[in-house]
């Protein structure tokens, strides 16, 4: 059993939880995620791991209700656990992996959607603690839905928008990528995105347009999570691939996003299901 | 003469109610049942059923004291070779191991082992708590396990009887393996039998841990190094699975049979209660022809769907057990036979709409000694369907060898091991389907009970 020693609402219906599970704290790296089941009837649930501290053993996730199981999460307090927490599970970022000094000499951009925000930060963080400070661009419809901007600002160069202008540029991230490209001629080496399917789908176009690579997130249906159903599947540069074990980072300029929304949605209107389950587990 | 008796006949649910509910088909033999069949063994000098057995199973002896009624002694005799006779004697193909070479079935009808091995096994389950406990003295030294499937669970209870300190690290939130996310509950109880036989292996004092994934929650070096295993036996189990690489494979209603199968075994999403989602459809198309093709196909219709098996040879060449093809035909399965699919069709949302076919026939016999299905030209037929599952087998789980250094696998991505589970690396060992690609469970638990030997004499010579 994996306790909750902290929970807090970000947001409206967005909330945030540090779980004891010190065997994944000890493993986990940035772009990482877990598998959640919150009970012996609960579905597992894949989320991506937005911050860890192996010295206190806890991992921190963020979840949106927007559906039975993602409530089912949310409904759970302090001192509650989880029947299941089990993780790290998909290849760590690619930047982890890189030499320290190459790395130094890219300029990096992170684009965050909605609940995308949070499994940003562990990769800022990641860069910050090696003396790399990257931009980030978090986006959302209206200023209450912003989540973690103060923990982002300590960690890098944060651009704000809204949908609505209610806070920061007045626009998409889509139209922020443009302004700070175009408008104010910054360069960058890589760009990750992370988000709802179809923002990175549009966040992607926009690089590909300015030839900047391009690493996004894909939070797909999984069961297992370890690489035996094959529900996570999805089309990179003409190949099938499996989100769990291959991810969950692709090549965002390879990635068929219509067919990673079609099949993210398979399960829509099972009676099961409320209409709006499964539409996403994490990122918004 | 025993061999005028008839082999007695299992009783099973009716084929017709079986069909829409997850309950076990066979019933299996009550005590007198079981006594006439074990008295039709001729109790062979040279008993063939004792070489086909893939862990050599004193099978005359165990049935001479079935039809004693000596059902401890049965226990006994069968221990020494499996440890889970109650899973074997419901998933082994027997008929093409050891009642394919009973004597008796050279004319007539080979001895019900299986229903026999079952019998005794079940017997021990219901007595488990009776039976006298083993004494085991700890030897000072631990074993890790990884994974808790039939290889796994064998290795751990030998190595636990021989007094090592055994710990099994299980990547899913169940233990059990491919008993639980893989085989359905028609087939193999879960409550009954699964759970029961994994409460054996941990009265040995073996621990379980769930939710560790091996290769991404510790390596096996961490194992080794860090927290200070003699030694690990690596029961991973099959993997990723595999599919056609024909056209429309990731349309929606698309699915592996691991997947489909885990949502309704492992998630129990058949049942309300769970939050877990299944989609059936109302007509299903399962690609393939073993027991996983089987087991759902069989599922697809208890979900409520009109289901097909799409098999691209004919039914002699079908790998699944004999029993499983019956008693899915009884149920109403269509077989389609020496049919093979070239596309699935999308309808404009991207939904399966249906899957196109074309006809084989049997040419030449190749590597594998049966004959190889050639395309019949202009053959071309489409079926109907809102599902199709891909029963096609499995590649192994690629996050152990990622993670090991100098653990070498062959080009199929499966461990290498000798014949008693030693791998390239010192004090690795492995075995099952992680070693051998998707295979029994029966030659899985021999595999981990070599593993266990061999495990034994590496510590012992430290």
């Amino acid at each position: 059993m994996f306790e909750i020693v902290e929970k807090n609402e970000l947001a409206n219906n967005i909330f945030e939880m540090k779980v004891l599970a010190p065997r994944v704290a000890q493993s986990a790296l940035p772009g990482q995620f877990i598998i959640v089941r919150t009970d012996e009837k609960g579905e597992r649930i894949p989320l991506t791991i937005c911050d860890y501290d192996a010295q206190a053993g806890t991992v921190t996730i963020v979840t949106q209700i927007v559906g039975i199981s993602s409530q089912k999460i949310c409904d759970l307090n302090v001192g509650d656990c989880f029947a299941d927490f089990a993780g790290p599970l998909g290849q760590p970022s690619e930047m982890v992996e890189e030499d320290i000094e190459e790395l130094k000499k890219k300029k990096f951009l992170f684009v965050a959607g909605g609940v995308g925000t949070a499994p940003v930060y562990p990769q800022v963080k990641w860069l910050h603690e090696r003396g790399i400070e990257a931009d980030v661009i978090i986006g959302a419809k209206t200023k209450d839905l912003f989540t973690y901007v103060e923990p982002m600002r300590k960690v890098g160069n944060v651009y704000l928008c809204t949908d609505d202008g209610s806070e920061g540029f007045h626009g998409m991230v889509t139209g922020l990528m443009e302004d700070l490209i175009v408008n104010q001629g910054k360069k960058y080496d890589v760009c990750v995105i992370i988000g709802p399917m179809i923002m990175m789908k549009f966040a992607a176009l926009t690089t590909k347009k300015y030839d900047i690579p391009t690493i996004v997130s894909l939070n797909a249906l999984m069961v297992d999570g370890t690489g035996m159903c094959g529900a996570c599947r999805v089309t990179v540069g003409g190949k099938t691939l499996f989100t769990c074990v291959d991810g969950p980072e692709f090549d965002g300029h390879q990635v068929d996003f219509d067919e990673a929304m079609r099949r993210q949605a398979m399960y829509r209107d099972n009676k099961k299901t409320n209409p709006e389950t499964h539409k996403c587990n994490c990122h918004g | 003469m025993a061999n005028r008796i008839p082999r007695v006949p299992v009783r099973e649910q009716d084929p017709k109610v079986r069909a829409t509910n997850f309950e076990e088909v066979c019933y299996g033999y009550n005590d007198q049942e079981a006594a006439l069949e074990a008295s039709r063994c001729l109790n062979c000098k040279n008993p063939r059923c004792v070489q086909a057995c893939p862990v050599s199973i004193n099978i005359p002896e165990f049935i001479k004291h079935v039809t004693e009624g000596n059902l401890q002694q049965a226990a006994d005799t069968i221990a020494v070779d499996s440890s889970l006779p109650s899973v074997c004697g419901r998933v082994c193909p027997q008929e093409s191991q050891c009642e394919g070479s009973c004597v008796l079935g050279i004319k007539g009808e080979a001895v019900a082992i299986g229903k026999l091995e079952r019998y005794v096994g079940d017997w021990r389950i219901a007595n488990a708590d009776s039976l006298p406990k083993p004494e085991i003295t700890p030897n000072g030294h631990r074993v890790a396990v990884v994974g808790s499937g039939p290889s796994g669970l064998a290795c751990a209870s030998d190595l636990a009887r021989l007094g090592y300190e055994v710990k099994i690290f299980e990547a899913l939130h169940k233990v059990g393996g491919v008993l639980v996310y893989g085989i359905p509950e028609f087939r193999l109880p879960k409550d009954a039998i699964v759970a029961k036989e994994v409460e054996a292996v941990k009265r040995l004092g073996v621990e379980i841990e769930t939710d560790v994934i091996v290769g991404r929650t510790m390596t096996i070096d961490d194992l080794l190094d860090r927290d200070g295993f003699d030694a690990v036996f690596v029961g991973s189990g099959a993997g990723l699975p595999r599919f056609m690489g024909i056209p429309g494979e990731n349309l929606n209603g698309v699915f592996s049979a691991n997947e489909f199968l885990t949502r309704a075994n492992l998630m129990k999403a058949y049942d309300d209660e769970y939050d877990t989602p299944i989609y059936a459809g109302k007509r299903v198309v399962v690609v393939g022809g073993g027991n996983v093709a089987m087991d759902a196909v069989r599922t697809a219709q208890r979900l409520g769907a009109e289901a097909y098996i799409v098999y691209r040879r004919s039914e002699a060449e079908l790998p699944a057990r004999v029993e499983e093809v019956h008693h899915a035909k009884e149920e109403g399965i269509v077989f389609k036979m020496l049919t093979n699919p070239t596309e699935i069709i999308g309808n404009e949302k991207g939904w399966v709409e249906a899957i196109s076919c074309v006809e084989m026939e049997l040419g030449e016999p190749d590597e594998s000694g049966r004959r190889s299905p050639v395309v019949k030209e202009g053959s071309d037929f489409r079926i109907d369907c809102d599902v199709v599952i891909m029963a096609l087998g499995t590649s192994p789980n690629p996050l152990i060898k990622a993670t090991t250094k100098g653990l070498e696998t062959n080009r199929r991505g499966c461990i290498v091991a000798d014949e008693m589970g030693q791998t390239s690396r010192q004090g690795v060992f492995a075995g099952g389907d992680a070693v051998t690609g998707a295979a029994t469970v029966i030659l899985a638990m021999g595999a981990g009970r070599k593993a266990a030997k061999a495990i034994h004499e590496y510590i012992q010579s430290k």
